[in-house]
């Protein structure tokens, strides 16, 4: 078969595009994300200048969720205010419960029982799970990986149904009282983590298999967002996003509390501080903490789920209220007075999923907080933003929003 | 450990006084010696990680304001508290320290717009949580809960409908109460002016 070959001429349109190309170099053009976006995670409203494709600068616009939990705090009891902490990080409620509930018996300087620590510790570390299933998941999907999110999901539900089954609720839990926890947990649940923690192995390995050597996620993740040491600590970085730069800063290590000085676990670091080390911190800590479960309902201690002798603090059982005299008016008086803690200054901090998550807390006497300060990790992450972003290209916007693993609620408070 | 460390700054810097503490190392700072004294305590003590900067409103006492940091040594594990006093009550006022901590330009915007304390030296001091327009410094001690009328943030959205930003309603709940006061006051109970006991509930 002959044949015929035809000449085409495409020099002047690819002059012409590149002589426009030219033309437009160095002008930038105005783009706003958010602040309802799905890249945004929340209401996260970014107002960015970009240059072509690459970010010339960016300048994060909060408080779209803001709504004076500081202020409602100090209106009201330190019991009252437990539900409000829920809905700080509202993807880790059990932490934030137990971080708020040991800030103030700190203030009182209140001893919990061990059976109340091994409770919360349990509490801590199913709701840190739960809120790294959801980070990988949904990191996952922002780089473009659907299925981990199908996965992780269907995992985090059993949580949450375990959840329901110690708390009576699935996501607002108020789970803590100050000086204990609000109920002791039901029989045969124990079992049921186990059976969750050993369903959920197998998971992370599927998890792993679909993302860690997968060449496309790499690719959108090595080397992008990355962090030095030096700029975590200056812009007070915590959590995961702080030790995915190498700098090993766990408070469950290295300040103690609720007795995690006696479990066994390791807490992963990062070299390189970019978005494909934050996602290892994540799906290694879901590992660490199955463990610390383990370990915890191993040798779960017998005894009382709050603190007994405290009896301006704790209200006293239901039954006991309805038939004896003065646990009748130890009720009353804790219900209208509110816990009676003493005055003083006092800050704690817990390691949360999300980073430290600190209560400020100024006291003069009585029920009720004078200032209460939340210091939000992920307000402290996003910190970072207006330095991080600029010079990526717009499409790894997403996946640097994604490994930071914020969330709103505890951002504006 | 607590007393050992206070002996050794104020060894350094005779201008720290004690402070009442719940937890951790406290010592009060005169304003106009923050920034020279928190280099310090990053370059030479090992305070790396500012992780929290607040104010507290102490109401009708004066000095009014006082500024509130945290440190953490990501070193040696231990946090410090610096509180320092705003000389002025009606416009108070710190020195900023962007300069030597990243992290303080937000929690100084933070604290710049719930309460009103204004960060000299601070490179972008707007408000953060609040919109730019905003009058108030909501968590000031006379601010109240429910908050005061403002006109809408958007302007012609505001024209358009009539609608502005209100108070909230405080009757029937929530149940509030008070740090101060005697017990009549401080126990929880509903805020409303419109609707207590003397007066009745006003009908629509």
């Amino acid at each position: 078969m002959a044949t015929t070959t035809k000449e085409v001429s495409i020099g002047d349109l690819g002059a012409r595009s590149s002589a426009h190309e030219t033309e437009l170099q160095g002008e930038t053009m105005a783009l706003n994300v958010g602040p309802s976006h799905p890249t945004t995670h929340g209401v996260l409203r970014l107002k960015m200048q970009l240059d072509g494709d690459v970010v010339k600068s960016c300048d994060p616009v909060l408080g779209y969720l803001h709504r004076g939990d500081e202020k409602i705090a100090e209106n009201m009891t330190y019991n009252q205010f437990v539900p409000y902490t829920d809905r700080l990080d509202y993807l880790a409620p059990l932490a934030n419960n137990v971080a708020y509930a040991m800030a103030v018996e700190k203030l009182a300087k209140l001893e919990v029982p061990e059976r109340c620590e091994a409770i919360r510790v349990l509490c801590c570390e199913l709701a840190r799970v739960s809120s790294h299933l959801l980070g990988v998941g949904v990191y996952g999907m922002d780089a473009g990986a659907w299925t981990v999110f199908m996965y992780t999901f269907t995992e985090r539900e059993k949580l949450y149904t375990l959840f329901e089954e110690l708390t009576g609720a699935r996501f607002t839990t108020s789970y803590t009282r100050i000086g204990g926890v609000a109920r002791d947990i039901p029989d045969g649940w124990l079992g049921r983590v186990l059976e969750f923690c050993k369903g959920v192995l197998p998971v992370l390995d599927q998890v792993d298999k679909l993302l860690t050597r997968n060449r496309i996620f790499m690719d959108r993740t090595v080397g992008i967002g990355a962090i030095s040491k030096e700029d975590a600590i200056a812009y007070g970085l915590t959590g995961p996003n702080l030790r995915a730069c190498g700098i090993d800063l766990d408070l469950r290590k290295d300040k103690p509390y609720l007795g995690y000085e006696k479990f066994d676990f390791e807490v992963p670091v990062g070299t390189t501080g970019d978005c494909y080390d934050r996602y290892l911190m994540r799906a290694e800590e879901i590992r660490q903490s199955v463990s610390i479960i383990r370990q915890c309902i191993d040798q779960f201690p017998e005894g009382s789920y709050y603190a007994e002798d405290a009896k301006k603090i704790f209200a006293p059982q239901k039954a006991k209220v309805l038939t004896s005299m003065e646990e009748l008016i130890q009720n009353f008086m804790i219900v209208t007075e509110g816990p009676q803690i003493p005055a003083g200054e006092v800050y704690f901090e817990a390691e949360n999923p999300k980073g430290a998550l600190g209560f400020f807390i100024v006291s003069k006497g009585g029920g009720v907080p004078y200032r209460l300060k939340i210091r939000g990790p992920s307000f402290c992450n996003l910190s970072i933003l207006d330095k991080l972003i600029p010079g990526h290209y717009l499409t790894d916007i997403t996946v640097i929003l994604g490994s930071l693993d914020f969330v709103m609620g505890e951002c504006d408070r | 450990m607590v007393e050992s460390e206070f002996a050794q700054l104020k060894e350094r810097f005779d201008y720290l006084s004690a402070r009442q503490s719940a937890d951790h190392s406290a010592v009060n700072c005169p304003a106009d010696k923050l920034v020279e004294f928190f280099t310090v305590l990053r370059d030479d003590l090992g305070y790396d990680l500012l992780v929290d900067v607040t104010a507290v409103d102490w109401d009708a006492q004066s000095p009014r304001f006082t500024g509130i940091y945290h440190l953490l040594s990501t070193t040696k594990h231990e946090y410090l508290r610096i509180a320092a006093d705003c000389e002025n009550d009606i416009k108070p006022s710190l020195p900023s320290l962007c300069g030597v901590f990243a992290a303080a330009n937000w929690h100084e915007r933070e604290t710049y717009d719930l309460m009103g304390i204004h960060y000299d030296g601070h490179p972008d001091l707007r408000r953060i949580l609040m919109w730019d327009e905003y009058p108030y410094h909501p968590l000031r001690k006379d601010f109240p809960l429910a908050g005061i009328e403002v006109p809408l943030p958007a302007d012609d959205v505001a024209e358009a409908t009539g609608v502005a930003v209100l108070p909230a309603p405080m009757m029937g709940g929530p149940f509030v109460s008070s740090a101060d006061g005697p017990m009549s006051q401080t126990e929880p109970s509903a805020r409303d002016e419109s609707w207590t006991e003397q007066e009745e509930k006003p009908t629509e």
